[in-house]
């Protein structure tokens, strides 16, 4: 055994990388439980992509095929209602964890220098997350997924200038057709994937790079450390299983359904709403009056989440404080209005749908 | 000056002449200055009901058609004077009421006139009235009874596909009732006015007024409308199989059509009322309480057999059926796919409804082969709904086997922790 382990060390130099990751070091403190979620997140998206890859096998974009083979799927292949359960509930705890991630490093600051990059390329990779979410949703061509990405991409036509433009490259003309599956198809298994892996590569060597920042109210104290290998990597991979175990016991109890398929001839059903993640904005828009300041009401709205995700993408630059080390009061309000103000709109969304 | 006494014995007060004197005036400014219709520039400045279908005229199909005053009450409407009204000038006037069909039969029976002004209507109207009920009234001098204007209105009169209109769909019961829903007016005929009353409560009336279905009956549809006449006993199926056509020749065929024309029974009426006409149920047929079987057929007659024969194919199936849609339910709460179930199940409703059909049939035999159809297909979907549901609850209990090895593999790594982090620490001691 131990010669067969030498013959592959010899050539992929394990002992190399191992000996590189036993050096490295999580900072161990009351806040550590957070370092978890980004690796959970990683998990999610290798789910996502195995998951996604067993779809493929039997998933055909169209809008007379794309619901059949979905049904086909869940009642006809062994497992396949399983493989798509957990496909769906992977996607939306991918973006719980990836929300989760981003307010602890917001929290602790640890978009301080020199993370200021491995900041950005986490809120882009929020964003490739959420258009995975919103591309993939149109895919069973249900009825929900058909009505509820009409409103998404009529939200995207109302952007001003470039809005219109947009909506018809997403939909491939004015309405939600076979056209748009075929794109949002596209984009889902060829456009997203390719993007993401490269800027997740680029978040995960930044990380490699700058290791593993502590909160900034620990900045000045001793801290005491965990070695990555094999203490933290035990640790993750307990998480990774837990995950895992809870994936799987939802995909088993609560199995996504599917629905029934979408006619574009009908009217909209009652308690239309997007994916959860995207509610805390069209909850706003509708709440919002038709006209501020002779703007169109929705057109402000849209603008102003535009504006707000700008500002916390360049959070790093902003936070002067954080740059000092001192921690920020501002920011760590502000932190805690835009939580309060997601949660509180999203439980508005499902507690009062009209 | 007229003096008070002399407008006392013409019976008209100040105001009026007072009112003509000013129509007279603008009609005649109106009439020469403007070249207007004289009826329409007098009529508008006088009061009350000589001046009122001025402005109603103009929401008309009529006006709307360029038919102008004179073309229905002669006269001259270029002459700005009291003149225009004289009868050498072709003024007719108020029709009466006994005169009504005739005045409005002028146009509306003239084939030559309507093909050129509106092709599509028919010219019967006036014909057909007077093989109704009320034409033969009023042509035995009976001026109570509804003429034209009684249900189309006078002045404004509009099509019946304008939802404003007295027979449009939704409005021809209450246009109807107006006075076959007066106890008073109706007294003389000797006749029930609850009709309006009980068609309300009709599942008629339900799906007309309730789902604002216009394809549902109302009382023109059942009675006609120029030609209203009530349908005689054994003209009763051939009026409900207007709609209810399948049912009708169900019927047409059985032995009940000959049974019920002998004893004079109004057909479909005998079983299912008629104004008042309410949703069927299985349990018309057959020989429970609720049955109309058994009104005739009595326990131990080969009717009241096959009653109770039909009654009970009806109910097994509908019984069976609701078992399979309450499980094909379930299993789809459960998040299982139930397409082929829900197939099934539409086919086995097919196969109730049709069986429900063939009951006018009055053939036991024939109900039971299109309920054995129904059978099949609701069991099968049942069958699979159950193995749905079991197959949630095998999934549920398969779980165990990955989450145990999950907790397994949890445990042995956090011993595999404990052992290293023991190891380290006593290292670092």
């Amino acid at each position: 055994m131990r010669r067969v382990i030498n013959w592959f060390d010899d050539r992929l130099h394990i002992s190399a990388l191992i000996d590189f990751l036993s050096h490295k070091s999580v900072p161990t403190h009351h806040h550590s439980i957070w370092y978890y979620f980004g690796g959970v997140s990683l998990l999610l998206f290798v789910v996502q992509i195995f998951t996604g890859l067993l779809l493929l096998f039997y998933y055909r974009p169209g809008p007379d095929s794309a619901f059949e083979s979905i049904q086909f799927l869940m009642a006809r292949v062994p497992f396949g209602w399983l493989v798509r359960s957990v496909h769906s509930w992977g996607a939306n705890l991918m973006v719980l964890a990836v929300f989760i991630h981003m307010f602890s490093v917001f929290f602790m600051k640890a978009y301080r220098p020199p993370n200021e990059l491995t900041w950005m390329s986490g809120f882009v990779l929020l964003g490739l997350s959420m258009a995975f979410g919103f591309s993939g949703y149109l895919l069973p061509w249900n009825e929900l997924a058909f009505f509820a990405t009409k409103v998404g991409t009529d939200i995207v036509g109302a952007v001003p200038v470039i809005g219109h433009w947009i909506l018809m490259l997403l939909r491939g003309g004015e309405d939600v057709s076979g056209t748009t599956i075929g794109r949002f198809f596209g984009i889902h298994v060829a456009l997203l994937p390719l993007f993401t892996g490269a800027v997740l590569f680029f978040h995960l060597a930044l990380i490699q790079r700058h290791g593993i920042t502590p909160p900034i109210s620990k900045v000045g104290q001793p801290s005491p450390s965990l070695p990555f290998y094999p203490n933290f990597m035990i640790r993750e991979t307990m998480v990774w299983l837990a995950v895992i175990g809870v994936l799987i016991t939802l995909s088993t109890f609560l199995p996504w359904e599917l629905g029934l398929k979408a006619d574009p001839f009908k009217p909209a059903p009652a308690g239309i709403h997007p994916e959860w993640y995207f509610t805390f904005m069209s909850q706003t828009l509708k709440y919002l009056p038709p006209s501020i300041l002779g703007f169109e009401g929705e057109q402000v709205g849209i603008i102003g989440f535009g504006v707000a995700g700008f500002l916390l993408f360049l959070t790093p630059l902003l936070d002067w404080q954080a740059k000092r080390g001192n921690d920020s009061r501002f920011f760590t309000a502000a932190g805690v209005f835009a939580l309060a103000y997601v949660a509180v709109l999203t439980s508005l969304a499902y507690l009062k749908p009209y | 000056m007229i003096r008070r006494s002399y407008r006392k014995s013409l019976g008209v007060g100040l105001r009026e002449i007072l009112a003509v004197s000013v129509a007279v005036a603008v009609c005649t400014w109106g009439s020469a200055v403007l070249g207007e219709d004289s009826c329409v520039t007098c009529h508008a400045a006088l009061p009350d009901a000589l001046g009122a279908p001025v402005e109603a005229e103009k929401a008309g199909v009529h006006a709307a058609a360029g038919i102008t005053c004179a073309d229905c009450h002669g006269g001259d409407p270029t002459d700005e004077g009291p003149t225009a009204m004289e009868p050498e000038k072709g003024f007719v006037g108020k029709p009466s009421h006994a005169g009504t069909p005739k005045f409005c039969g002028r146009c509306h029976s003239n084939r030559a006139y309507m093909r050129q002004r509106k092709p599509e209507l028919s010219t019967d109207q006036e014909d057909t009235y007077y093989t109704s009920v009320h034409g033969k009234r009023l042509r035995q001098g009976d001026e109570r009874v509804a003429v034209c204007t009684s249900c189309h209105g006078i002045h404004g009169i509009l099509p019946v596909s304008n939802a404003k209109s007295p027979v449009y769909p939704l409005n021809v019961a209450r246009t109807c009732a107006r006075c076959h829903a007066d106890p008073a007016y109706m007294a003389p005929y000797k006749i029930p006015t609850n009709q309006f009353a009980q068609y309300q409560q009709s599942v008629h009336a339900e799906i007309l007024f309730g789902r604002r279905d216009l394809s549902a009956p109302t009382c023109n549809d059942c009675h006609g409308n120029h030609g209203a006449y009530p349908p005689g006993a054994t003209s009763v199926a051939a009026v409900c199989g207007q709609c209810h056509a399948v049912n009708m020749d169900l019927f047409v065929a059985s032995p009940h059509k000959k049974a019920f024309d002998q004893l004079g029974l109004p057909e479909c009426v005998t079983c299912h009322g008629n104004h008042s006409i309410q949703r069927t149920s299985d349990e018309m047929a057959g020989t429970s309480g609720v049955a109309v079987c058994i009104t005739c057929h009595t326990e131990g007659s080969t009717g009241y057999k096959g009653a109770a024969e039909i009654g009970k194919t009806l109910s097994e199936l509908a019984s069976l059926l609701s078992e399979a849609k309450q499980q094909v339910s379930l299993a789809e709460r459960a998040g299982m796919e139930t397409l082929d179930a829900r197939y099934l199940l539409q086919e086995a409703n097919e196969a109730l409804v049709q069986s429900r059909n063939l009951v006018h049939s009055s053939d036991p035999e024939q109900v039971k082969k299109a309920a054995a159809e129904g059978q099949k297909k609701a069991a099968t979907a049942l069958e699979d709904a159950t193995t749905a549901i079991e197959e949630v609850s095998k999934r549920k209990r398969m779980l165990a086997i990955p989450l145990s090895l999950i907790g397994l593999l949890i445990l042995l790594l956090y011993l595999k922790l404990r052992q290293i982090e023991g190891a380290q620490r006593g290292l670092a001691s």
